[in-house]
């Protein structure tokens, strides 16, 4: 089939950028999306467009590395529900298609070229207290915690978060709410994570904050576009955990 | 016979090197990791600060290694291309980790691990470090445990397990089909904590371009900042290389597209012995190929292979649905020729199966490149199948828009793992004083086949265990010595190489892209130096590398400048890696005459097509040393590599080799 491909392309992160259409032919219903990238710019390279070819995020190309990511049309990593860029295949779009592709957009996120965003932020949210302070050596024997099924399941589903910042883009707030609150509700629910979990808790909401992300409001458009399916209501659980936190004392040093 | 034995030692003598001495102690083998701790020289708590150490990589080894080595008290230097340290391709794993905890009380043990891991690399691996690995393995697991890696748990609330190929005991722990990223996001979170307690400092899209030299020793490398193109030096007290494998030397595997040789092959050029390059690993169940633009291949995890049954047709060419051809009509061939394990044989073992069937004109699918994975019969039906294998159900049914609930998956082998590396002795030390190589970039556990569940254990053993016990040694006798600054002579010479070489590739402007050139390395290296390979095909494989390096450095076309984010550029510096890394992994399947584990030799197989090994003239390490180059060579194009092989012989005191059979 033969698609347009409406494109943002911006030179770099002081560049104000542009949509430019570009023509891809040849393309099959098994390429994926970033197949169908690869194509246009081997296009563009050989053909010498004057943008050369598009800068993409993308490492694995199996959905679990969580580097790739769009818009595409408007919405989080395209039409297919719980998939990221990189598992969309081209079989659900039909010959004449126009499609409009877009880089997250959202202040935390600043472009760096074309469709390439500056995701640091998460790191940064992870190294405020996103882990279990344990020290190579010093854990105990591993069945001597047993965790109960549900807050194992619980845990496991909001671990499998992989950070690629969908639910950032999705969000008119451009808030971080789903992606912080799925590492609390791994971390929060688990018998290990019980001592540092209000410190925790807070230390991760701060640093949210203070990188510039909006306030969640509840729209839940991030949870419509999570690849991995972390379900909102582990944003009830951060909200829960974060008035506790406030409540307790601050403690004794 | 006299005159062969002769023969044979004067042979071996002349591969002897000084350098390839494994170090490992020499008594009782579940002592000797308590004997080296204890021989290691110690770096005082309060001097630990005082030494800088690089790691390179972010995965299971390189986080580990560089948490680790921060909570320990050093100073750290982490680098990674990727724009997080968590998206290294560690996080790909899909299956489990083995540990021989024997919770399952089926009879596992260390030495059982130990035994297994040595037999399923067909007995190319060294002993001590095996046995070490298998030591450590229980650790692993502890550790992974108290960071909250949340591994799937029995109703009792304690950690499950499952069997895997290659084991008869069930000793592998799993989240469900994202084990690798349950456990790099564990490395990774005790990483930010040393980043924010900065004893780590993080660099993220900064690739490694080549290692740096002084009076011998590694005193660190350069870097290109992958968003504003500069090129960087770092020196340190001593240099850990933890940069994965090289599967993406055949294009197409199951690698992240970014996967390279490139850190690896720079310390080689710079005088790092390389061991064992030919020992890949073809991994039996992927999804086959489905057309010309296709970027990679994706795995379906082994698990799959405890409940699934692999067949095809009978007859050639059977054109009827899967669901309509009765039992007796197909043929189960693991099952037939090996009835002791079945579907549940060593990965390479599947492999060869899978592709001596296609080649009979058997395969299914479209090109005839494929065999059936059914789960038809398995326990419980659709609603078990989906609780422990729900996800990869899913992402088969997204990429080939089949649906595997109502008919049996389409699998081929394809390119997985890579066993070979560069060579490290007990120490994970390399034979550059001071450089360190961890994880899949070292040769070291696996021999010629890896079992499944064994990289994730391996990678965390060499980064949280191995390498922050053995470093010490090196460090200590740097103790009270700066490193050398980074105004050095040596750091300087090294930039200008790396940037003439950015400049050489970016004013080239030829007509081919980077990717084809890729592509049809790629497809030489899968026909000649893939699941079957023979002297005549080899031959054939590096006169055509030979061929596709002029090619390249004489009309490749790499578009945009140096000074930003430029993805082409990248390729490019890897592809060209990879096209001279090609020509040594080919040459390596030359000189090891026989089959072994994943190395298979048209020429050395028995009258049933299983491998022969030859343990008589093949139990060794080979180790390549090329002679005569600095990374200022890299223009050459077609020019060969001069290249000397030397040997580090195997001794087998504990598991005799055998016939490796799975009858």
């Amino acid at each position: 089939m033969n698609l347009t491909l409406r494109v943002w392309r911006q030179a770099g992160p002081d560049d104000s950028g542009g949509f430019v259409d570009y023509r891809v032919e040849g393309v099959t219903e098994d390429m994926s999306f970033l197949e169908t990238l690869d194509l246009l710019n081997e296009s563009l390279i050989t053909s010498g467009d004057a943008h050369g070819p598009i800068a993409f995020d993308h490492d694995c190309r199996e959905g679990i590395c969580g580097q790739c990511g769009v818009m595409i049309d408007g919405v989080a990593h395209g039409p297919q529900p719980a998939t990221t860029t990189c598992q969309l295949h081209m079989r659900h779009y039909r010959d004449g298609d126009v499609i409009l592709v877009e880089p997250w957009r959202s202040a935390a996120f600043p472009v760096v070229r074309d469709l390439v965003v500056d995701r640091g932020a998460f790191d940064r949210i992870i190294a405020s207290g996103g882990y279990i302070s344990v020290a190579t050596g010093s854990a105990p024997e591993a069945n001597l915690t047993p965790v109960p099924r549900p807050q194992a399941d619980e845990s496991f589903t909001a671990a499998a978060c992989i950070g690629c910042g969908a639910c950032v883009a999705a969000c008119p707030n451009g808030a971080a709410q789903l992606y912080t609150a799925a590492k609390l509700t791994h971390l929060n629910v688990l018998p290990q994570g019980q001592p540092e979990r209000y410190e925790r808790t807070i230390a991760m909401v701060e640093a949210m904050e203070a990188e510039g992300f909006g306030n969640c409001t509840n729209h839940a458009e991030c949870e419509a576009v999570c690849p991995k399916e972390i379900p909102l209501g582990t944003i009830a659980k951060l909200n829960r955990d974060y008035i506790r936190a406030s409540l307790r004392a601050p403690a004794k040093t | 016979m006299t005159s062969t034995t002769e023969a044979t030692s004067t042979d071996q003598s002349r591969y002897f090197d000084s350098r390839l001495e494994s170090k490992a102690p020499t008594g009782p083998i579940e002592e000797r990791w308590d004997q080296r701790r204890f021989q290691v020289k110690l770096v005082n708590p309060a001097n630990k600060r005082r030494f800088h150490v690089i790691v390179v990589g972010s995965g299971l080894a390189g986080a580990a290694a560089a948490a680790t080595l921060g909570e320990l008290g050093y100073r750290v230097s982490n680098f990674c291309y990727q724009d997080s340290p968590r998206r290294a391709h560690s996080i790909a794993a899909q299956g489990g980790i083995n540990a021989a905890k024997n919770y399952q009380n089926d009879g596992d043990s260390i030495f059982r691990l130990f035994y297994d891991t040595v037999k399923g690399g067909d007995f190319r691996a060294r002993e001590s470090n095996v046995y070490r690995l298998a030591q450590l393995s229980v650790n692993i697991i502890d550790q992974a445990v108290a960071q909250g890696v949340p591994f799937a748990r029995d109703y009792a609330g304690l950690l499950d397990n499952r069997s895997f190929g290659g084991a008869q005991v069930s000793r592998t722990f799993y989240a469900a089909g994202q084990t690798g990223q349950q456990l790099l996001l564990g490395a990774y979170q005790a990483l930010e904590r040393q980043i924010a307690a900065r004893t780590v400092e993080m660099y993220t899209r900064h690739e490694m371009l080549d290692l740096v030299l002084t009076d011998g020793e590694a005193s660190g490398i350069v870097t290109r900042n992958l968003m504003t193109g500069e090129i960087e030096s770092h020196s340190a007290h001593a240099v850990v290389l933890a940069t994965g494998g090289y599967s993406n030397v055949f294009f197409l595997s199951t690698n992240a597209m970014g996967c390279n040789v490139t850190a690896i092959w720079r310390a080689h050029r710079r005088g790092a012995l390389m061991a064992n390059p030919c020992f890949t690993q073809i991994h039996p169940t992927c999804i086959p190929v489905h057309g010309e633009n296709q970027s990679k291949l994706t795995l379906m995890s082994e698990s799959l292979r405890n409940d699934g049954r692999i067949w095809v047709p009978k007859a050639a060419e059977d054109s009827r649905a899967p669901g309509d051809i009765p039992d007796e009509e197909r043929d189960y061939f693991l099952e037939r020729r090996y009835p002791a394990f079945g579907n549940l044989v060593p990965r390479d073992v599947a492999s060869r199966a899978a592709k001596a069937i296609c080649d009979e004109g058997r395969g299914v699918g479209p090109g005839g490149y494929g065999v059936f994975l059914d789960f038809r019969d398995t326990a419980g039906g659709a609603t078990a199948i989906a609780e422990k294998y729900g996800n990869l159900f899913e992402m088969y049914s997204k990429i080939t828009g089949e649906d595997p609930y109502s008919s049996p998956m389409r699998i081929y082998p394809a390119p997985h793992y890579t066993m070979g590396g560069l060579w490290v002795d007990y120490d994970l030390a390399s034979t550059i004083p001071g450089l360190f190589v961890l994880g899949e970039a070292n040769f070291s556990d696996h021999g010629a086949n890896r079992l499944g569940a064994s990289a994730l254990m391996q990678g965390l053993a060499d980064g949280y265990f191995v390498l922050p016990a053995t470093i010490s040694d090196w460090l200590a006798g740097k103790l009270g010595k700066q490193p050398v600054g980074t105004d050095a002579a040596e750091f300087r010479k090294a930039e200008t190489l790396v940037r003439e070489r950015t400049a050489q590739l970016l004013g080239n402007n030829g007509k081919r892209t980077v990717d084809s050139i890729h592509k049809e390395l790629g497809r030489v290296m899968w026909d000649y130096c893939g699941m079957a390979r023979s002297e005549e095909g080899l031959r054939k494989a590096i006169g055509e590398v030979q061929q596709l390096r002029r090619d390249f450095w004489s009309d490749v076309r790499v578009t945009g400048e140096g000074q930003h984010l430029n993805q082409e550029l990248e390729k490019a510096g890897r592809v060209a890696d990879f096209l001279e890394f090609a020509e040594l992994m080919c040459t390596d399947a030359m000189v090891r005459e026989e089959s072994c584990g994943g190395h298979f030799r048209l020429e050395h197989q028995t009258t049933e097509g299983e491998a022969r090994r030859d343990d008589e003239n093949f139990a060794h390490v080979t180790a390549w040393e090329m002679a005569g180059a600095g990374p200022e060579a890299g223009a050459d194009g077609a020019a060969p590599l001069e290249l000397i092989e030397r040997r580090e012989p195997l001794v087998a005191e504990y598991v005799q080799p055998s016939q490796r059979s799975y009858k």
